[in-house]
């Protein structure tokens, strides 16, 4: 039962930081129907954001972990946004191949300009908050976990709100739902992309933070796996629904932990995939999405 | 005899021609012009699929991985058991690497075949990443099983490829594909590309067509995996990851989609260009990617996608058509 419950936590908070990741294509797919490939890089520049503010942070408090998500999620969102403007929205409107490729390039760029700044080497995240380990009947609870569980769920209910309850939010779901209406009543396309992509590049950004803070190692390459993931957790969701998201990103997160702690751990990678195929040949619009019928 | 058929002959001579000359080239070339042809074998077989037929496909590297391993087994294990120690004479080796390459085409497009049924009623984003899946699905396997080497790949695959066998297979490829897609029955494939629901109405069978397009790119796309492996002497699950399979999908974009002597060019070009930019080794990534942001931006439909007709036109002194 103990060991039932370790897995249960620790498929949690991966699923948490699925769901971070996630959260971000399924926000860009919903407006502007593409996979930004480029988003796995996004998650991947956070992290060594955060490694280089919390060099710079006394480490283990509080608030200096806060401050080094902050300056994460900022610097993401400023990436976000410049990586919109500069490339991808000169091709809007364009085949939607082209998008995917340039998606492609930019996340190519990303990795490759990463390891020339970064270096290629995998380096030690600092323990930026405080780093406690409490063992409950067993159980043993790591700081880090709580501090990833709780930070994900602040993040979603602030990004419920922001889309449900403020204009803007109002406006991303109008895009999302029909673009040329949503420029017909006055709403300004290029400002809601904008913020969609700087949305998604912090939230990102504080996956890519809580992600190193957990398996505390970081390379320009480190994005490229969790964002598949992630990118499958969203599909099976239903990609472009947000709640969807999150609760693929938790199923995805549980049965992966799950699958590593069986004697099966080595096909751990592929199980994602499976997962991918088996939904979409028989549940396409994903567990929570709605199946739009094809018009002639 | 028909054109095309002449082409073929004439260009599997002269691919054995050059070959014969092979020692006398520099090992270094050699082993560009080798990658080149292996790479126009990929981009041509995919074209059929994502070009011609219009389906997005992300596993061409999964179908080359299942063709190399298999190619690598027959030489390994055959080899072995039939000339022993003392290796065979050039003869047995060849027809021995012909067998493998068959066996690894074969198998491939069987996994094409039980890859393409289920998928291929899936559309545009969705069809990419079921591809992308499976193909990612297909390297795990591989990398779990240990009598084919495990994450450590298979070593000491016998060293047949030559620019003989590769050439000919390009040559074979690109004829293949052409013929398929000009004749009465591969007109089919250009109508699945245009208008799905169009073709369906006037009766043609799309999903056959996208079946079959899939099959024989896997089938080419798996032998291109024999020759790599027999090229590189080992083969390991990581070198066929979707990163691979990206690079052969850019080769078709720049080409511009469902035009062959395009993305013929488009592979060469992105094969040799990496070679090219070692002399600025540490931004040679940096520089391919930006160049292919770059070209998206600039020219969408494709590197080398030129109105022939209107430039035809214009060099025989007329107006161009359409004008």
């Amino acid at each position: 039962m103990t060991e039932f419950l370790q897995q249960v936590l620790n498929g949690l908070s991966l699923g948490a930081i699925y769901a971070l990741i996630a959260l971000g294509y399924t926000m860009v797919y919903g407006v502007l129907r593409f996979i930004n490939f480029a988003h796995s890089d996004v998650f991947m520049v956070g992290a060594f954001i955060g490694y280089y503010v919390g060099e710079h942070l006394p480490a283990g408090t509080v608030w200096g972990g806060l401050v080094v998500l902050a300056a994460a999620m900022a610097g993401c969102a400023v990436l976000g946004i410049l990586i919109e403007r500069l490339v991808y929205r000169p091709l809007r409107g364009g085949p939607t191949l082209n998008v995917l490729i340039t998606a492609i390039g930019m996340s190519l760029f990303l990795e490759y300009s990463g390891q020339l700044v970064f270096g290629a080497t995998p380096r030690a995240f600092p323990s930026i908050f405080p780093s406690k380990v409490i063992s409950v009947h067993g159980l043993i609870i790591s700081m880090n976990q709580v501090i990833v569980i709780l930070v994900a769920s602040v993040l979603m209910v602030a990004l419920e709100l922001t889309v449900y309850r403020t204009k803007i939010g109002t406006a991303m779901r109008a895009v999302a739902l029909n673009p040329k209406a949503a420029q017909l009543v006055g709403i300004n396309i290029d400002v809601v992309i904008s913020f969609t992509f700087g949305l998604g590049s912090m939230l990102a950004a504080a996956g890519g933070v809580l992600y190193a803070l957990n398996y505390p190692s970081i390379d320009p390459l480190m994005g490229v796996v969790p964002g598949l993931k992630a990118f499958v957790a969203a599909v099976l969701g239903g990609v472009g629904n947000i709640p969807g998201a999150a609760l693929g990103a938790l199923i995805l997160g549980m049965v992966e932990t799950f699958v590593d702690g069986s004697r099966f751990s080595t096909y751990k990678d592929a199980i994602a995939f499976a997962i991918l195929i088996g939904i979409l040949l028989f549940r396409p619009a994903g567990l929570l999405g709605r199946f739009a019928t094809e018009k002639v | 005899m028909p054109k095309p058929l002449i082409a073929l002959v004439a260009a599997i001579l002269l691919a054995s021609g050059v070959s014969h000359f092979s020692g006398h080239i520099d090992p270094y070339y050699l082993d560009v012009v080798t990658g080149v042809g292996i790479n126009v074998i990929l981009a041509v077989s995919l074209n059929l699929v994502n070009g011609y037929t219009g389906q997005f496909s992300l596993g061409h590297a999964g179908f080359m991985s299942v063709g190399a391993y298999l190619s690598a087994a027959v030489t390994l294990l055959l080899g072995q058991k039939l000339f022993g120690e003392a290796g065979g004479t050039e003869l047995q080796q060849g027809l021995l690497f012909l067998a493998a390459l068959v066996v690894g085409g074969l198998g491939s497009a069987a996994a094409g075949l039980a890859v393409g049924i289920p998928s291929l009623r899936l559309k545009g984003d969705y069809l990419a990443l079921v591809t992308l899946g499976f193909g990612e699905i297909i390297r795990v396997t591989f990398q779990n099983v240990e009598s084919l080497g495990g994450a450590l790949g298979l070593n000491g695959i016998p060293n047949y490829t030559t620019v003989f066998w590769v050439y000919s297979v390009a040559a074979l490829a690109v004829f293949t594909v052409v013929c398929l897609v000009r004749s009465t029955y591969g007109r089919g494939f250009l109508a699945t590309h245009d208008d799905e629901i169009a073709s369906e109405a006037v009766g043609l069978d799309t999903t056959r067509y996208k079946i079959v397009a899939f099959v024989v790119g896997a089938f080419f796309a798996g032998v291109a995996g024999g020759l790599y492996g027999h090229f590189k002497l080992t083969i390991t699950p990581t070198g066929f990851d979707f990163t691979k399979s990206i690079e052969i999908v850019v080769m078709v974009i720049l080409g511009g989609m469902g035009n062959t002597p395009g993305v013929i060019l488009a592979a060469i070009l992105l094969t040799v260009l990496p070679e090219v930019l070692r002399s600025v080794d540490e931004y040679r990534m940096v520089l391919y990617s930006l160049l292919l942001i770059v070209l998206m931006l600039v020219r969408p439909k494709g590197l080398f996608n030129f109105d022939y007709a209107r430039i035809f036109a214009r060099l025989r002194g007329g107006r161009a058509p359409g004008n």
